[in-house]
C-alpha cells in the first residue's frame, strides 16, 4: 500500500511542482510573488474545457493552444497592470496580482458559470498495475509532461539566449540593463512562461478535481509552500519542493488516524516551519548573507 | 491654522456624523473602527517593522472568540473581557516572533499563511465543539457596562468611536517613540541599528506583541458588533483583506491605514448594487489605484500637499 501512495505523492506533487516553477520564475526576474497564479491558473484550465467538452478537441490538440493562452495571458497582464505600476513598492504590486486575480475570477463566472466542471484524462484507458501499484495513464501523462517541460525550461534557461539575457535580470537587474539586456521585454517573457506553466499544471488538475472558481487556490498555496521549501530563487528547488510537499501530503493520507486527516493542510505547513527554522534559505536556496 | 483646531473638527464630524445616516450604515461604520485597527495592527508590524504577515485573520479570531468566551464561559463583565482578549491574543503573536527570527519576507510570509490556516481549521474541529460551537461559531454578547448595554447601532457607534480613538493615540505614539523608530532601524538597517543597541529580538517581539494585540483587540470589536463569530470569517480572504487595506492606504503610513480600512470596509457595500460585476470591479479598483496611486492614498495626499502650496498653507508642516 505504501508504495501507492508514494506513487499518488509523486504525481500530485509533480503538479505542484509545475505550479512552483511559475511562481519562482516570475519572482526571480521580476521580485513579485503571483498571488494570482490561482486564477490565472483556473481561467487557462477553463480555456481547456471548452476546447476539449465543448469544441471536442482531443487533449494533446488542446494543451499547445491552453499553453498559448496561458503565455499571452501572462504577458497581458505584465503589460497593462504591472508594467503601469511598476513605481509602486514590491509588496504593492502583490496587491495588483490579487485584483488581476479577483477580475479574472468574475470573467470566467461570467462565460462558465458557477457550475463544477469535469475535463476528460489526457489519455483514457485502462490503468496499468506494475506489481503492486496502480497507476493511471493520465498520471503518467502528468509525470512525463513534468520531466519535458522541466527538462526543457532547464535547456532553455541554460543554453539559449533568452535564457542567459533571464539569469542575467534575475542576479542583477540594473548591471543585465546596463548590458543592453532588455530587462523589461524579460520581465514580460518571464510571466509569459510562468503563466504558462500554471496552465499547463491547471489543464492536468482540473481532470483529477471538479473545476470551479476556488479550486486552484489550494493548488497556488500548495505551490507556494513548494517553492517556499525549495528556496523560493532556486527552479530546481522548486520540482523538489513539489515533489516533497505531495510526498508529505499522500503520506499523511495513509496515517490511519482521523485528527492527523483532518488537520492534513495544517501540517504541511508546520513541516515547511519546521524546515525553515533549520534551513531559513529553503532547501536549495542560496544562503542569506548579511551585508553590512 | 493649527493641527488642534483641525483635530477637534475632524473629532465633531466623527460625533455628529451618525446623525445624519442610516443605522445600518452606522453599523458598517463601526465595523470600519473594527477594521481600522486591524489595519493599523498589520501596519506597525509589515510597514513600521518590515514584517510581511498574511495570516493576521488568525489574531481577529483569537480575538473574537477569547473575548466571547470570557464573557460567556467565565461570567467576566466586558470592560474586562474585552481587553485581557487583546492581552491573550498579543501573547499568541508571539508564535510567529519565534519563525520571524531567522525568516527572510518571503519564508515569514509562508510561515504567517500557515499560521492562518492553522487557526482556521483549528477552531472548527469537534473536540471542543462544545466550547468553540464547530463551524456553526458561537453567539457573542453585547457589549456592558455596569447595567448600561449597549445594543443599538447608536450606541455601538460611540463605544467604537472611542476605543478607536483611545488605540489609535496610543499606536501613533507607539509609531513615534523610540520603539517605532527603532522598528525603522530594524528594517532599513538592521546592522547599523545593532550597532547602535537596538536589539533586534526584543523589538521584533514587541512588533508581534503590539500588532498582535490591536488585531486581537479588532477581532473582539468586530465580535461584539456582529453578536456572532464563527471561524468561516477567518479565512486568508480576510488575511488578504486586511492587507490590502494597508497597502491602498499607504504603506508605513498609519493616517492612511486609516484611509484604506475605511474605503474597503464600504466599498463591498458601494458596489453591492453591482452585483455581476461586483468582483470585477473590486479587481479593477485594486490595480488602479495601485497605478495611479504607487504610495496608496496617503502617498497620494501628500504628493499633493508638496504640488499645491496653498493647501501648505491651510495645513501647516507637522500638523
Amino acid at each position: 500500500m505504501l508504495e501507492q501512495y508514494i506513487v499518488l505523492g509523486l504525481v500530485q506533487g509533480s503538479l505542484y511542482a509545475l505550479m512552483a516553477l511559475g511562481m519562482v520564475l516570475i519572482f526571480k526576474t521580476t521580485d513579485i510573488v503571483n498571488f494570482g497564479q490561482a486564477d490565472m491558473t483556473m481561467f487557462s484550465a477553463y480555456v481547456g474545457f471548452t476546447l476539449t467538452v465543448g469544441l471536442g478537441w482531443p487533449f494533446w490538440a488542446a494543451l499547445p493552444v491552453v499553453i498559448l493562452f496561458g503565455f499571452l495571458l501572462g504577458v497581458a497582464v505584465e503589460r497593462l497592470a504591472l508594467r503601469p505600476a511598476k513605481e509602486a513598492p514590491v509588496v504593492s504590486l502583490l496587491i495588483v496580482t490579487l485584483g488581476v486575480a479577483l477580475m479574472l475570477n468574475a470573467l470566467a463566472s461570467w462565460i462558465w458559470g458557477f457550475d463544477p466542471k469535469s475535463l476528460p484524462y489526457a489519455i483514457s484507458g485502462p490503468p496499468l498495475v506494475l506489481g503492486n501499484i496502480i497507476i493511471t495513464r493520465h498520471d503518467l501523462v502528468v509525470f512525463g509532461t513534468t520531466i519535458v517541460l522541466s527538462l526543457g525550461f532547464f535547456a532553455l534557461l541554460k543554453f539559449t539566449k533568452v535564457g542567459t539575457a533571464m539569469r542575467a535580470a534575475a542576479q542583477n537587474k540594473l548591471g543585465a540593463q546596463l548590458l543592453g539586456i532588455p530587462v523589461s521585454r524579460i520581465a514580460m517573457m518571464s510571466w509569459g512562461l510562468g503563466v504558462a506553466l500554471g496552465a499547463v499544471a491547471g489543464v492536468l488538475i482540473a481532470p483529477l478535481v471538479f473545476l470551479d472558481l476556488t479550486v486552484m487556490v489550494f493548488v497556488m498555496l500548495k505551490g507556494f509552500a513548494a517553492a517556499v521549501l525549495g528556496g523560493f530563487t532556486s527552479l530546481p528547488g522548486a520540482i523538489v519542493g513539489g515533489l516533497l510537499v505531495g510526498l508529505f501530503e499522500s503520506l499523511l493520507i495513509a496515517v490511519p488516524f482521523e485528527l492527523i486527516n483532518q488537520l492534513k493542510e495544517t501540517l504541511v505547513f508546520v513541516l515547511i516551519i519546521v524546515l525553515l527554522a533549520v534551513r531559513p534559505q529553503g532547501l536549495l536556496g542560496e544562503p542569506i548573507h548579511r551585508r553590512v | 491654522m493649527p493641527r488642534q483646531i483641525w483635530l477637534a473638527l475632524l473629532g465633531l464630524l466623527l460625533i455628529i456624523l451618525p446623525f445624519g445616516l442610516k443605522g445600518y450604515t452606522v453599523y458598517i461604520l463601526s465595523i470600519a473602527g473594527a477594521n481600522i485597527l486591524a489595519a493599523v495592527g498589520l501596519n506597525l508590524l509589515m510597514g513600521y517593522a518590515g514584517q510581511v504577515s498574511i495570516g493576521q485573520a488568525a489574531f481577529l479570531a483569537i480575538g473574537g472568540y477569547t473575548s466571547a468566551l470570557l464573557m460567556t464561559k467565565l461570567g467576566l463583565s466586558f470592560w474586562l473581557a474585552f481587553p485581557l482578549a487583546g492581552m491573550l491574543t498579543s501573547l499568541t503573536g508571539l508564535i510567529l516572533f519565534i519563525p520571524a527570527l531567522r525568516l527572510g519576507t518571503i519564508y515569514l510570509a509562508i510561515a504567517t499563511l500557515g499560521f492562518g490556516a492553522a487557526v482556521q481549521q483549528l477552531i472548527p474541529l469537534p473536540y471542543w465543539s462544545a466550547i468553540l460551537g464547530g463551524h456553526q461559531g458561537i453567539r457573542v454578547p453585547r457589549p456592558q457596562i455596569g447595567s448600561f448595554v449597549f445594543d443599538t447601532d447608536l450606541e455601538l457607534y460611540y463605544l467604537t468611536l472611542v476605543i478607536v480613538v483611545v488605540l489609535l493615540v496610543l499606536s501613533w505614539n507607539v509609531a513615534r517613540s523610540y520603539i517605532g523608530r527603532a522598528f525603522i532601524a530594524l528594517r532599513d538597517k538592521p546592522a547599523a541599528a545593532e550597532a547602535l543597541g537596538i536589539n533586534p529580538t526584543r523589538y521584533k517581539a514587541y512588533a508581534f506583541l503590539v500588532s498582535a494585540f490591536l488585531t486581537g483587540i479588532a477581532g473582539a470589536l468586530q465580535a461584539h458588533l456582529v453578536g456572532h463569530i464563527s471561524p468561516g470569517e477567518f479565512g486568508l480572504g480576510k488575511s488578504i483583506e486586511i492587507f490590502a487595506m494597508v497597502i491602498l492606504g499607504g504603506i508605513g503610513s498609519l493616517p492612511g491605514s486609516v484611509l484604506g480600512a475605511v474605503f474597503l470596509t464600504f466599498l463591498p457595500h458601494w458596489l453591492s448594487e453591482a452585483r455581476l460585476l461586483y468582483t470585477f470591479l473590486y479587481g479593477a479598483a485594486l490595480v488602479l489605484v495601485i497605478i495611479f496611486m504607487p504610495y496608496g492614498v496617503w502617498g497620494f495626499f501628500l504628493r499633493l500637499y508638496y504640488r499645491f502650496p496653498a493647501m501648505q498653507k491651510l495645513f501647516p508642516k507637522g500638523a
